[in-house]
């Protein structure tokens, strides 16, 4: 029983670094074989040439910033039967989220020279704030085995295996040594959702949080242990407020510390 | 006590002789077991921790470190002597070499006439346990009641553990998270294995007391340098373990624990430890008894291919209880309480023993520090007070 038809697949890319895209470029293992499976119709990261849509599923790379986007996603939410987001900035408003905690006009008066050629709204949001999403990918940047796992959960109508449970039981699946316990070192495993693989505490490094909250973040403990560890509460606001400052348990956990 | 049904370790009157081992010949130990085709698993240093890798010669062993537990704490610290098992048990259980954290139960291919199934299950591999502590040992035959000695028989596990030889060592100190001597799980190698080791270390000498527990453990023994212990070198062996089983660093009181958690399902310890408890899973994945897994199914982009495989879960996901409609155990609070009532209470009536063996695992490698025989006791005596104060009020 094969496929009648390959379906379209788009990219697109909103506020973002295209780290997410890039992912996909980067399955040198599997590209051939997504290739095959389906017509790759919008990617302009990879090729100018465009097929018209609708688009059986799109991917959307990057958070939305300018009032020009908040527009254009709904065009792109319109031309998708599917919508998935990939990584933290089209997840969780990304690194640049860090804006809606301060004045974004104070900025754009530091960093540009002429600061009226600038139209940028003064937040950053998830697209799930301005169209519907079907799934999110989590990560900055996300896996390419969890992209893959995704579109061929998609192209074989089921639900991708992305586990939301913590970081920890990837470590220990691993084998790795916990290094908060056996050696002090801050980490956000405990809160931060699964699907790096436990890379950083691999090679003995605190987790960054990359992939966002887990699902039930319990990071009010996780700080007071923290705090046993001589994390300063600067210290703390800074660790919650990476890639996925603007997901609410981790900037409601930032907020609480810098009252 | 756990029987054995599955494996016949026997100690019987004619080859239960104490030997004594040079503490440079154990190589010799380890030489006779890989040259029976063993691949030698045993603690070595790694990351900081002691760990259960593939050792090779004496020299792989963690000589002169020990460790140091609080809860939420592991620390290696060097210790003034050469010993090779002095510490005690760390990150890792032996569970992960018989009941695997991720194995493929089989694949799919698609062909004419809809799907080929295969089952690629690889030979188990031929492995030496060096360095199992008594709890450990009761772990494993915790597991054996769960996987093999049941209706359903787990043939992987049952395979690996066949296959296993182990040699146990008799702990000559505890830690500071264990209470083996609470759930009388140690801290002395009782049965259940191949060879049991009792390291000595005084001023002018550095020896094993060895004994056989099977019949491959004499035949092991046989091709290693050995002598016969004497009395004073059998005495010296009780007395260390004596010592160990003085020295526990945590207690937990066992008595009608199965009716104190039943009785108590509504206490409110549960949310304060709600409070504290990040959901992270390590203590799952750290216990030695904990066995629950899941299964993954995948394709590939084609959909001509698809996998099924299973993986260690723990009762502190969501999905662990999704049934149809949604999670059963959404609270925190539900899932704490499941899991330290099944390992202390409902494991007694599923399986005729506690699922605790009091190795420290869960309390050590918490990173909030959550102890389970201080939240134990939290609830004893809460409720002792509770009764008091009725007994207080029907008396007034």
């Amino acid at each position: 029983m094969k496929r009648k038809e390959t379906p379209k697949l788009a990219l697109w890319k909103f506020a973002s670094c295209d780290g997410c895209q890039l992912s996909l470029l980067d399955c040198e293992d599997e590209l051939l074989a997504v290739a095959g499976a389906v017509q790759i119709s919008h990617f302009l990261e990879a090729s100018r040439a465009v097929v018209k849509g609708p688009y059986d599923l799109s991917l959307v790379e990057g958070s939305i910033t300018t009032a020009h986007d908040a527009e254009r996603i709904h065009q792109v939410r319109r031309a998708s039967k599917r919508l998935v987001t990939i990584g933290a900035c089209a997840t969780a408003g990304g690194i640049q989220a860090l804006r809606n905690f301060k004045d974004v006009r104070e900025f754009i008066k530091i960093v540009y020279a002429t600061p009226e050629y600038i139209s940028a709204l003064e937040t950053s949001t998830p697209i799930s704030a301005h169209v519907k999403v079907d799934f999110e990918l989590r990560g900055c940047p996300i896996s390419k085995s969890q992209l893959i796992e995704t579109i061929s959960a998609f192209l074989n109508n089921r639900k991708p295996v992305t586990p939301p449970h913590s970081v920890c039981l990837e470590c220990k699946l691993r084998g790795n040594v916990c290094v908060m316990v056996a050696h002090g070192v801050p980490c956000l495993g405990p809160v931060t959702h699964a699907g790096c693989g436990a890379l950083c505490p691999a090679y003995n490094r605190g987790c960054f949080g990359c992939f966002g909250p887990q699902e039930t973040p319990n990071t009010t403990s996780l700080s007071d242990q923290l705090s046993r560890l001589n994390v300063q509460r600067d210290e703390l606001v800074r660790m919650y407020r990476g890639f996925n400052a603007g997901a609410k348990p981790f900037r409601r956990e930032s907020e609480k510390n810098e009252e | 006590m756990v029987t054995f049904i599955y494996f016949n370790y026997m100690i019987t009157e004619n080859n239960n002789s104490f030997l004594r081992i040079e503490r440079e010949d154990l190589q010799g130990l380890i030489e006779a077991l890989a040259e029976s085709g063993y691949r030698v698993i045993g603690p070595t240093v790694r990351d900081g921790a002691i760990v259960y890798d593939e050792v090779e010669k004496l020299d792989d062993l963690p000589a002169g470190w020990t460790d140091e537990q609080q809860p939420g704490s592991y620390r290696l610290k060097r210790r003034d002597d050469r010993a090779l098992f002095g510490f005690n048990v760390g990150p890792h259980s032996w569970k992960k070499f018989l009941h695997p954290p991720n194995l493929r139960l089989f694949q799919a291919k698609r062909n004419d006439k809809g799907f080929e199934i295969s089952n690629d299950n690889q030979p188990a591999p031929d492995l030496v346990f060096l360095g199992v502590r008594a709890c450990e040992l009761h772990a494993i035959a915790i597991q054996d009641k769960v996987f093999i000695n049941g209706p359903y028989v787990d043939s992987v596990y049952g395979e690996r553990r066949e296959k296993a030889f182990v040699v146990a060592v008799n702990c000559g100190q505890a830690g500071g998270t264990c209470f083996c001597t609470s759930m009388k799980t140690g801290p002395r190698a009782e049965s259940g294995f191949d060879i049991a080791l009792t390291e000595v270390i005084e001023t002018d000498q550095h020896y094993f007391v060895a004994e056989a527990g099977s019949e491959r453990g004499v035949e092991i023994l046989e091709k290693t340098r050995t002598r016969k212990a004497d009395e004073s070198e059998k005495k010296k062996a009780v007395e260390i373990v004596e010592f160990a089983a003085s020295r526990m660093g945590r207690n937990l009181d066992t008595t009608g624990i199965k009716e104190l958690l039943y009785r108590n399902h509504d206490h409110p310890r549960w949310e304060d430890v709600a409070s504290r408890c990040l959901t992270c899973a390590n203590c799952t994945m750290a216990c030695p008894t904990c066995f629950c897994t899941t299964v993954e199914d995948t394709t590939d982009l084609t959909g001509d291919h698809a996998e099924r495989w299973r993986r260690w879960d723990s009762c502190f996901t969501t999905d662990f209880s999704y049934i149809h409609g949604g999670s059963m155990r959404v609270s925190v609070k539900s899932r704490y309480r499941q899991w330290m009532t099944h390992k202390l209470a409902a494991w007694i009536d599923q399986f005729g023993t506690s699922g605790c063996v009091g190795c420290g695992r869960c309390i050590t490698w918490c990173p909030a520090g959550i102890d389970i025989t201080e939240e134990a006791a939290a609830i004893r005596k809460n409720e002792l007070q509770r009764e008091n104060k009725e007994q207080q009020d029907g008396n007034a």
